[in-house]
């Protein structure tokens, strides 16, 4: 068993060549394999019906896998009945119990491990405070509202004090406000417990904010695994690129590879420099990929090394902290840039014509 | 602002506003009418189609529903038979107590002479003659009996008063005598007020004579000879009346009169107790007349304390009924009983089915829900039969049992016309009103939920039974009211499958619906079973609640 520095498990879960198939026709996961490291905050981002919820109910063993290992702690899990597992579940609607009290459904895991009476009311009480809902042990679930609800399922799933949590696109019900202190709470009371947690989700801002890795998914597979940091900056296929943040595309030709340096051709003729990615020869087609926020027009800002390209100005919308601007570059009308709203920025009047750059390591050619 | 609501005039506050003085001036609505009234205005027409709308449904329930059971409520109080029959009786048994143990007197064997002559020609005393058998046995053929000879009663007069004058027995000087001037059949007969001031017994039973043969037969007094207890009444008035009076009497036919009062004195005589008991002996019995006092009020609680196993005594006190009559409370409790079976039959059945349904694709719900209910399509009668078939000592079951060698073939199992059979064919006939609801409950309760109390660590059994089936509880009240009610009341399979044992009080209900005909018993069994099952939904709305209960 491999440890990192904190003596801690790197690969507490791992999943083995996992496949997935309900009908026998498709498969849902194809080909996972996943390790997670104990104490690890590990979040599945992907778009609705990629198989993120299907991995998450193989790992807590509502579903079988149709190939493949799934490795807990070591062990092997696949044959061992979900509530022998120990793991911890959060249910995107909460699943708490309609005819029990929160206290009643806080005890439930408990009293089915027949705990005594003292050590289970101290437990609870211990979670509640946790969920600072201390007040409301008396109340059916129904009496509460969608972000209390969600505390008393979260401190349902840790109060038998599991070494792993699923959680299952639990903040999905909430509005945006609530989403967001929610996020911090799960966050905060993760690392404090210091325990493993596999998050599902389709939000690719609580995916960055909260996980120390996130696992892109789409169509039963995992596209990145890797930080948010890297996930933004350095995404390694069009689908991350697209998917994480906003991102500007533009369509072009390898010319040449020489190295850490691509020389594409856009398909309006003009040619730059980018980072290549997965490009691995000259005529392959690439999607090229820039961020909003590295995009430059102010002259003075513009490091030297910076590759410069004409643009029209299309929109220019003030948003306060930012500006964004919405030009025609290299016939793509829809490129995007986003500057800081500096005292020194200068505004951008419509239909203006510009000269915007970047630098080649923020430009990166993708796959087709 | 516009210029209607600026110039509209303030309201005047009412009481209300001025008691709570810091309530603003009511709202305006555009037009200027306080917005409380135009907002009721059109909440009323709103009302108004509403009711509009279930008017036929709800004249429709009122007509077909609650109508009967409001006469059902009526009949099982009712008795008014007793003194619409026998009015004269009726008042002069007020005068008799039961407890002296001694026949009413001759004054109350008179009313009723008067009362049955009349009845017997309206053909209505055998009718109350089988109402007060529900009583008291025996007073049926009484009635019957003496009804044949009743109209002979007085005869002995009759004779005499022929002798005398042929006319006496004569239709046409009878009218004469008595009729109002104007009277002509086929008018309600009408005795002359002269004539009834002098000879008031005589009118009155004359009268009820000619009415009855009018009403009962469609005759003309003219042409029928009275009856004889006529002349008992003629004989009596002449006794007690003041020969100048008769002398003073001008009215038509007054000389017959004279000549019999000046010849009645002379007269044999004869009490009209004698006239019954040579009719029938049991007239003798102060039992007879303590049940026709007993049920004389127009309302009795008789057929509830027959309902009950227990009865009016003669003397009106509430007794146990005979033994051998008790029948109702063990086919009360028996009823209940069986329900109560036939519920938790059709729980162990339907839940695990309901369960299977509700967890399945939905295109293989669907195809075993259409099993589930294929018995409704087919008859109720050829369910039952079929289980008859199946039951039966010679049937298919039995047979096969007995081809395996389990039951030798001397001793058949008796499955059918007991109360087994009655409980085997009624689950299987009220298994889909348990299966329905249930099905209905389990398909909204989410798998997440037994989900989460696996992963919470719960057994598979757990997770069932401390998740799962508190929330499917709603779907089995609602399957258990169903199925309780309908087979409380149910009929048709105890009827064919039940034998003598496996009944229901509902067969008994039929049986004096259609049978026996004793309306008032059927409506009292018929209403203790709509207490029954109201005080059973209440009690089972203080134990579970009726907001739990769902239909899905
Ligand atoms: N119980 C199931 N039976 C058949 N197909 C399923 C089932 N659950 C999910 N799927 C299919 O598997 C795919 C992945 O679903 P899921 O894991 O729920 O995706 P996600 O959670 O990422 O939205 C979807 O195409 C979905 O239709
Ligand atoms: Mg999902």
């Amino acid at each position: 068993m491999a440890l990192d520095a904190g003596n801690r498990k790197t690969d507490f879960v791992v999943f083995d060549r996992v496949q997935k198939s309900y009908d026998g026709e498709t498969l849902v996961v194809k080909d996972l394999n996943l390790d997670i490291a104990q104490g690890e905050f590990l979040t599945m981002l992907g778009p609705s019906g990629s198989g993120k919820t299907t991995c998450l109910m193989m790992l807590a063993g509502f579903e079988t896998a149709t190939h493949g290992d799934i490795r807990l702690d070591g062990k092997p899990i696949n044959n061992i009945p979900p509530h022998k597992r120990g793991i911890g579940m959060v249910f995107q609607n909460y699943a708490l119990f309609p005819h029990m009290t929160v206290e009643e459904n806080l005890a439930f895991p408990l009293e089915v491990r027949k705990i005594g009476k003292d050590e289970r009311e101290a437990k609870v009480r211990r979670a509640l405070d946790m969920v600072q809902m201390a007040d409301f042990g008396g109340r059916r679930p129904a009496q509460l509202s969608g972000g209390q609800q969600q505390r008393i399922a979260l401190a349902r799933a840790l109060v038998f004090e599991p070494e792993l949590v699923l959680m299952d696109e639990p903040l999905g019900a909430l509005d945006k406000q609530l989403r967001e202190r929610m996020q911090f709470e799960i966050t905060r009371l993760a690392h404090e417990i210091g325990i493993t947690v596999v998050y599902v989700t389709h939000d690719q801002t609580e995916a960055l904010t909260m996980s120390d890795r996130v696992a892109v998914f789409n169509d039963g597979k995992i596209q990145q695994l890797a930080e948010p940091d890297v996930l933004y900056e350095k995404p390694e296929n069009s689908f991350v690129a697209q998917f994480i943040g906003e991102n500007n595309t533009l369509q072009g030709t390898v010319q040449d590879i020489d190295g850490k340096v691509a020389t594409v051709r856009l398909d309006d003729g003009e040619i730059i420099d980018c980072t290549p990615v997965n490009v691995s020869q000259p005529g392959e087609r690439t999607q090229v990929s820039i961020r909003p926020e590295r995009v430059e027009y102010n002259r003075e800002r513009l490091s030297p090394d910076a590759h410069t390209i004409h643009a029209e100005v299309l929109e220019f919308i003030y948003m306060g902290d930012i500006f964004r601007t919405r030009l025609r570059v290299a016939g793509n009308e829809d490129f995007v840039i986003k500057t800081r709203n500096a005292p020194d920025q200068r505004r951008l009047q419509r239909g203006e014509k510009i000269e915007i750059g970047w630098l080649p390591e923020d430009c990166r050619a993708l796959d087709a | 602002m516009t210029d209607a609501a600026a110039d509209a005039p303030i309201p005047k506050p009412d009481a209300g506003d001025r008691a709570r003085p810091e309530r603003q001036e009511p709202l305006l609505a555009a037009d200027g009418s306080p917005l409380k009234k135009s907002l009721q205005r059109s909440l009323r027409r709103q009302k108004l189609r509403a009711f509009g709308l279930v008017a036929p449904l709800l004249l429709f329930v009122l007509v077909t529903f609650i109508a009967p059971i409001a006469d059902m409520l009526f009949r099982s109080v009712e008795n008014q038979i007793v003194s619409e029959t026998l009015p004269r009786t009726v008042v002069a048994l007020e005068q008799w107590d039961p407890e002296q143990d001694e026949l009413p007197s001759e004054d109350t064997f008179l009313a009723m002479a008067y009362d049955l002559v009349e009845a017997q020609e309206l053909k209505i005393h055998t009718r109350l003659g089988t109402r007060l058998n529900y009583e008291t046995t025996g007073i049926s053929s009484l009635f019957r009996r003496t009804g044949r000879g009743v109209d002979d009663f007085g005869e002995i007069y009759l004779d005499q008063f022929e002798d005398l004058n042929p006319n006496w027995d004569e239709a046409g000087p009878w009218v004469d005598l008595v009729a109002d001037e104007g009277w002509e059949h086929p008018a309600p007969f009408e005795p002359s007020e002269r004539f009834a001031a002098l000879m008031s017994e005589t009118a009155a039973a004359y009268a009820s004579f000619a009415r009855a043969i009018q009403q009962g037969s469609d005759d003309n007094p003219r042409e029928e000879e009275p009856w004889a207890p006529v002349h008992m009444a003629l004989y009596h008035d002449l006794m007690r009346t003041d020969p100048g009076a008769i002398a003073a009497y001008e009215g038509p036919r007054a000389e017959m009169l004279r000549e019999a009062r000046a010849a009645v004195e002379g007269f044999e005589s004869q009490p009209v107790r004698e006239m019954f008991v040579a009719e029938e002996e049991d007239w003798l019995d102060p039992e007879v007349w303590a049940t026709i006092k007993t049920f004389s009020p127009p309302y009795t609680p008789g057929y509830f304390l027959t309902s009950v196993d227990l009865k009016l005594s003669p003397d009106g006190e509430v007794v146990a009924q005979d033994e051998d009559q008790r029948i109702y409370m063990l086919l009360f409790q028996r009823t209940l009983f069986m329900s109560l079976m036939i519920m938790g039959c059709t729980i162990l059945l339907g839940y695990p089915i309901a369960y299977l349904i509700s967890n399945l694709p939905l295109r293989t719900a669907n195809l075993l829900l259409i099993l589930v209910l294929l018995p409704f399509w087919t008859s109720l009668l050829v369910r039952t039969s079929a289980w008859k078939v199946l039951l039966q000592q010679q049937g298919v079951i039995n047979d096969t049992l007995v081809w395996i060698g389990l039951v030798a073939d001397d001793a058949r199992l008796t499955m059918i016309n007991n109360q087994f059979g009655t409980i085997v064919a009624m689950t299987h006939i009220l298994l889909p009103f348990m299966i329905l609801p249930l099905y209905s409950v389990m398909k909204t309760i989410p798998p997440s939920y037994v989900r989460a109390a696996k992963s919470l660590g719960a057994t598979n059994w757990t997770a069932f039974w401390r998740v799962y089936f508190p929330q499917s509880v709603p779907g089995i009240g609602a399957g258990c009211i169903l199925v309780f009610i309908l087979s409380i009341g149910y009929y048709i399979t105890p009827e064919l499958v039940g034998g003598t044992t496996g009944t229901f009080i509902s067969n008994r209900i039929a049986f004096h619906i259609s049978s026996s005909l004793n309306w008032g018993l059927a409506a009292a069994l018929g209403t203790i079973l709509l207490v029954v099952v109201l005080v059973l939904y209440w009690v089972y709305d203080r134990i579970v609640g009726i907001d739990n209960v769902s239909l899905g």
